[in-house]
């Protein structure tokens, strides 16, 4: 792996998250933003992807997308399509990549990057208003992106 | 896309909390005299929608109702104080508004309708608050109100409630067309970690809910707007504010350049809707 100075610092604040993974701005995506390697470097826990899917403060997805088997959770937004049945139509690698950075995937999208740390203009520090105190952490984990990747898997139709 | 329809047809069968979406047919009339135009045809300077619609057609029928009766509106409240300050002599000058403009009912009816508009002596682009701190420091002497606190909104909510009912009509050419040029801008900008722009939840989206908010197209006819969540008056500014915070970035501040931009452009895209405020919201 080719260490910029950016996977340098990011690896600097991070420690070892990233000793079996891959840094935010290192993540290769295939021709139609498919992610092959799991970006963690460990298998994805499908029930704390649900925990991820569902809470505000992490991925808070259902509040673009709705899944009926999500019955327990309140107010499923319509911004994005429901996931229904995604686990059936999409591969692992496929989702890792929508999820990580949907607009390598959807040209254009609204759908937010969730693991990506630069190009963006004027970032702030979360949901404070105020500018970032350092260099931006993506949204969410390697791990917790594996993790929703195991969830989504578990969405087939039936 | 076919699964899109079938999964969808899937959970209105089996998810109770599925949510209808789009804008409702009901007609605003404020104290069964007043008839608001809440939905005209786009002016020609928009590009991507054909009909405008005010905000309070996506609110809930309670939210609605307070606004249609002016003892139920809480907003009117704070017109009234905004009537109080307008009587009370302030700063060296030891005028007050009444002195030069006399009954708001007919000096100030149909001014909020064309703010933010170009001041020649200034030149500047100046919205209402920034004319009213005009007044008060070039005429009356006295110090400049914050902008959006308190009173600043309670005076513009009142002299905005003298033009209710008739159309936002905000001109974008001749030397205010430049700013407009940078508001219009700024609202197709992507902020934030998020990179969401204004046009991404209020002119994609609009109609459609994210999470539990029922996305309108973001008009601001209906300004100041008295809000259920923090019971007070807000000011465009401070919606502004909150909306490019939720995006994760990092936002301007009420009364900069970029939001007096953003606020011409988004006004424009109002002209033909009926002035509302102050409207109720939640
Ligand atoms: C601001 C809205 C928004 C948020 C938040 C959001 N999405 Fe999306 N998502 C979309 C949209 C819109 C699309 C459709 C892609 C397109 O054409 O733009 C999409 C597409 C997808 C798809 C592909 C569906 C298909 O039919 O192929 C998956 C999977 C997905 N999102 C998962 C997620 C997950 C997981 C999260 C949270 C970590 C999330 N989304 C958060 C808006 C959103
Ligand atoms: C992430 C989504 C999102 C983005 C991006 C966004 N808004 Fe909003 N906005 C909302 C929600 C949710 C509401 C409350 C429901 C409604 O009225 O649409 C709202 C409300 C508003 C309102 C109040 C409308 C009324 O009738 O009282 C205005 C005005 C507004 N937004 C303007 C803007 C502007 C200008 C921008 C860009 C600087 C922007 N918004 C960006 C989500 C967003």
């Amino acid at each position: 792996m080719r260490l910029t100075a950016i996977t340098m610092a990011a690896t600097l604040i991070a420690g070892t998250a990233f000793a079996d993974g891959v840094a935010p701005g290192e993540v290769q995506y295939g021709e139609y933003g498919e992610v092959a390697a799991s970006l963690s470097g460990a298998p994805g826990d499908a029930a704390n992807g649900r925990k991820v899917f569902t809470t505000k403060s992490m991925g808070n997805c259902v509040s673009c997308h709705a899944v009926s088997s999500l019955d327990d959770v309140p107010f499923h937004g319509e911004v994005g399509p429901a996931l229904d049945g995604v686990g059936e139509y999409r591969n692992a690698e496929e989702l890792r990549g929508i999820v990580a950075n949907a607009k390598m995937t959807f040209e254009g999208t609204v759908m937010p990057a969730f693991y990506k740390t630069s190009g963006f203009i004027r970032p702030g520090d979360g949901y404070t208003g105020k500018a970032p105190k350092g260099d931006l952490a993506p949204i969410l984990s390697a791990q917790d992106i594996e993790d929703l990747v195991a969830f989504l898997l578990t969405l087939k139709e039936s | 896309m076919k699964i899109k329809a079938l999964t969808a047809v899937t959970l209105l069968l089996a998810a109770p909390m599925a949510m209808a979406g789009g804008a409702d047919d009901d007609t605003l009339v404020i104290n069964e005299e007043l008839e608001m135009v809440t939905k005209t045809a786009a002016p020609a300077h928009m590009e991507n929608v054909d009909e405008i619609m005010s905000g309070w057609h996506f609110r809930s029928d309670e939210t609605q109702a307070l606004q249609m009766d002016d003892f139920d509106n809480p907003g009117m409240i704070f017109v009234d104080q905004g009537m109080d300050v307008w009587n009370t002599a302030e700063g060296s000058e030891g005028k007050a508004c009444a002195d030069c403009h006399g009954d708001p009912a007919d000096s100030m009816a149909g001014v909020a309708a064309t703010y933010p508009k170009w001041n020649d002596a200034s030149e500047e682009v100046r919205t209402l608050q920034m004319q009213i701190n005009g007044c008060r420091t070039e005429r009356m002497g006295a110090e400049a109100y914050k902008y959006d606190a308190g009173t600043a909104i309670n005076v513009e909510a009142m002299i905005t409630s003298h033009s209710r009912g008739m159309p936002v009509n905000v001109a974008i050419d001749g030397p205010a067309e430049a700013m407009w040029e940078e508001g219009k801008e700024l609202y197709y900008t992507r902020t934030g970690q998020l990179e969401l722009s204004c046009a991404n939840c209020h002119e994609d989206n609009y109609g459609n809910y994210i999470r539990a908010d029922h996305l309108s197209q973001g008009q601001i006819n209906g300004f100041p707007t008295y809000r259920l969540k923090n019971a007070k008056l807000n000011g465009v500014h401070s919606r502004f504010k909150g909306c490019v915070r939720d995006t994760r970035a990092e936002t301007y501040s009420p009364g900069s350049a970029e939001f007096v931009a953003l606020e011409l452009y988004v006004k424009s895209r109002a002209n033909g809707l009926s002035v509302e405020g102050p409207s109720v919201r939640n």
